[in-house]
């Protein structure tokens, strides 16, 4: 079972999405997890074979425990377990009854009755986060005895918002204890990229228009590059820099609650493949369906408030994570340009850098970029 | 008069309902084949011709169409005939008299003529009386649009559902099991014996299946549900009572409860009477189902004649219980 963020200590295996024998390759997703950040979808690093599943659906266990064991390619077969086989059921007496279903194929989906279907809505249970009984069904008896059905907040499906606020509160009062704070900021004027983007836009098809936060991460994605103490994991005691640019790009959640998933190189992302990526996030971010990659890899967090909200952030660092950038919403104010107040568009960005490992010169440089690069847009 | 109960066979409960409608309404006659001298095949009317003599307990001839039309001719013309037909294979004979005339004269007619006859007959297997004495066809009667079909399944029900056919003013089928005619049951003292013909009676209460079955399988699925109690589940037991019109309300609202469904029916499984009150159940219960209607039926031969394989081709026991623990998934 990984940990899928700072303070994940336990998870459920909803379902496995390959079975013994099904040939693996770096990336394939092997089953889905359910964490107090809602289902998250678990990818496997290594090229092989599953070989065995050692934790079926409905178990919730700890991290670090063994899910499935991988024969990698080359790899013998894993020795038997010398355990006797479980002695036989006693075959019931009876002629078997033809009103039992035949053997049907495995089914895509869920094969569930419509009165578990109902009753699961009733209680507000996801049942594809039910485990089937032996017989792959979901019925009744399942959902009866899967969660009891306390008053849950209400959130999209997968995600369970009192078990989100846990884990936020957790990873962030450790951030607040052990991570000691400080702070820079710089109002950037960001009328050229807001100028370039409305240009771009309006010769771009609907569906391909580009919202400020994909030159956002671009831009602060290429300024990481030269800020390696701001890009990394600091753990046990010792901070590791990282050469990849994997931003957490904080995304909200309706209903409450938010969560920073990876986008994987930011830096080396074209802005369609951003903007893709993005979309992408936040659609599976509110259906509940995240990779683990994803919850695993950030090297630095960025937050954008977004239109209509507050003029700057003072963010706090994602453990075991070095630094968070902040944007605050872009406002049109009174701007000196040349020698003369003008009305711009001004956004006030914030770092929040780890004390342990840099300083606010450094966090100050990054803005310092960060902001040349914005006022360049063309060029990301 | 007295409250008190009276045990006696299923047999002696016919005798006696038929008894009471013979004196009860001097219009009510009984004929049929072997009725009189020999006293019915099953036995059900010895000792009526003595008691009330050859005008109204009629000897006929072997020919089922031609007594069932004189019954269904004197119920036109006012009286309230009872017609025995031995068992149900020879009523395919009368088919024609029950279904183009019993069955349609009051629609014919706009409403000028009922036809008041009760007809009673013989069903089902279990007495190695082989392929053509042993069938049960309540279905083919069951559905026919202008008739109403019983199947009483208990003594009590023996008793009290010939008077109700009796004051029916259109035809009724009473489906007597062949099985049945010797055991023994409580019924109300004189006086309390009527019963209705319209619902269903839920003979045990239970909260984890329903079984919903009649006439001479209810007994079968009262066992099945005893034996599956000491399994720790919990059935509840449905004798329908009235074939045609099926008590929709007790049947839903039972499997609303239970969330699954058995049906037993000793006739054969296609175009079933259980594939019709399945079907019901999917239409209005559908929601309510945490597994697909089980139906435990008769194999599709000729009901055998040798003893095991007469049992093995009809419901039983075993059969009943193993189709409750799959609905159970256990």
């Amino acid at each position: 079972m990984p940990a899928l963020g700072a303070d994940m200590d336990w998870g459920i295996v909803i379902e496995w999405l390959k079975q013994p024998g099904d040939v693996l390759s770096r990336g394939d997703i092997v089953a889905v997890v359910e964490t107090q950040k809602g289902a998250i979808e678990i990818e496997v690093f290594e090229d092989g074979v599953l070989e065995e599943i050692k934790v079926e659906p409905g178990r919730k266990v700890p991290v670090g425990e063994v899910l499935a064991l991988i024969r990698g390619a080359g790899e013998a077969a894993a020795e038997p377990d010398v355990v006797p086989p479980p002695p036989e059921e006693p075959k019931p007496v009876t002629a078997p009854v033809t009103t039992a279903a035949p053997a049907i194929p495995v089914q895509e989906g869920l094969r569930i009755s419509p009165a578990a279907r109902r009753e699961a809505e009733r209680r507000g249970i996801d049942p594809a986060a039910v485990a089937a009984g032996p017989d792959g069904i979901i019925g009744l008896r399942e959902i009866e005895s899967a969660a009891p059905a306390p008053p849950r907040a209400a959130g999209p499906k997968g995600l369970d918002l009192d078990e989100m606020r846990k884990a936020i509160a957790a990873a962030m009062a450790r951030s607040k204890r052990e991570i000691p704070h400080y702070y820079v900021s710089r109002t950037i004027d960001v009328s050229l990229l807001m100028d370039w983007l409305a240009t771009e836009n309006a010769r771009r098809p609907v569906e391909a228009r580009l919202l400020y936060a994909a030159p956002l991460l671009k831009a602060a994605a290429r300024a990481l590059t030269k800020s390696p103490q701001l890009n990394g994991r600091f753990e046990e005691g010792v901070f590791r820099p990282s050469g990849a640019v994997h931003i957490g790009a904080a995304t909200a959640i309706r209903g409450g609650g938010l969560i920073a998933p990876a986008i994987h190189d930011a830096d080396t992302l074209g802005l369609d493949q951003l903007m893709d990526k993005l979309r992408d996030l936040v659609a599976r971010v509110r259906g509940g369906r995240l990779r683990s990659s994803e919850m695993m890899d950030p090297t630095v967090t960025l937050s954008n408030l977004g239109e209509d909200t507050a003029d700057a952030m003072y963010p706090v660092i994602y453990p075991p994570q070095v630094a968070i950038i902040g944007c605050g919403a872009i406002v049109e104010r009174p701007w000196v340009v040349d020698g003369k107040v003008v009305p711009r568009n001004l956004m006030t960005v914030s770092v929040a850098g780890d004390h342990r490992v840099s300083d606010g010169r450094m966090a100050a440089q990054f803005l310092n970029r960060f902001d040349r690069l914005l006022q360049t847009p063309e060029a990301l | 008069m007295s409250a008190s109960t009276l045990t006696m066979t299923y047999r002696d409960a016919v005798r006696e309902a038929l008894r009471e409608a013979m004196q009860r309404d001097e219009r009510v006659f009984l004929m049929g084949e072997d009725v009189g001298r020999y006293g019915g095949a099953y036995a059900c009317s010895k000792g009526l011709l003595e008691e009330f003599g050859e005008d109204r307990i009629r000897d006929t001839p072997l020919s089922e169409s031609g007594f069932t039309g004189a019954g269904i001719g004197a119920a036109l013309g006012g009286m309230r005939p009872i017609v025995e037909v031995m068992t149900v294979n020879f009523a395919l004979l009368a088919l024609d008299q029950i279904v183009n005339n019993a069955a349609t004269i009051r629609h014919m007619s706009g409403g000028q003529f009922s036809v008041p006859v009760v007809i009673r007959m013989a069903t089902g297997a279990g007495r190695q009386l082989a392929a053509q004495h042993s069938h049960s066809l309540e279905n083919w009667f069951a559905h026919v649009p202008g008739i109403r079909v019983v199947a009483p399944a208990t003594v009590a029900d023996a008793r009290g559902m010939l008077w109700t056919a009796i004051e029916d003013p259109d035809p009724v089928i009473i489906f007597e099991h062949a099985t049945l005619y010797n055991e023994v049951g409580e019924v109300p003292g004189e006086g309390n014996t009527e019963v209705d013909i319209d619902r269903a009676a839920i003979r045990r209460e239970g909260g984890d299946a329903t079984i919903i079955t009649y006439s001479g399988s209810l007994q079968k699925s009262l066992d099945a549900a005893e034996a599956l109690s000491g399994e720790g589940i919990d059935c509840e037991v449905i004798d329908l009572r009235t074939l045609r019109p099926l008590d929709d309300a007790t049947i839903i609202a039972s499997v609303a409860k239970t969330h699954r469904a058995v049906i037993v029916d000793e006739g054969w499984r296609s175009g079933s009477l259980a594939g019709e009150i399945s079907a019901r159940i999917t239409e209005q219960a559908f929601y309510d189902l945490d597994a697909p209607v089980a139906r435990v039926c008769s194999a599709e031969v000729p009901i055998p004649y040798p003893r095991h394989l007469e049992m093995a081709a009809t419901p039983q026991v075993e059969t009943v219980v193993a189709a409750v623990k799959g609905v159970m998934r256990r």
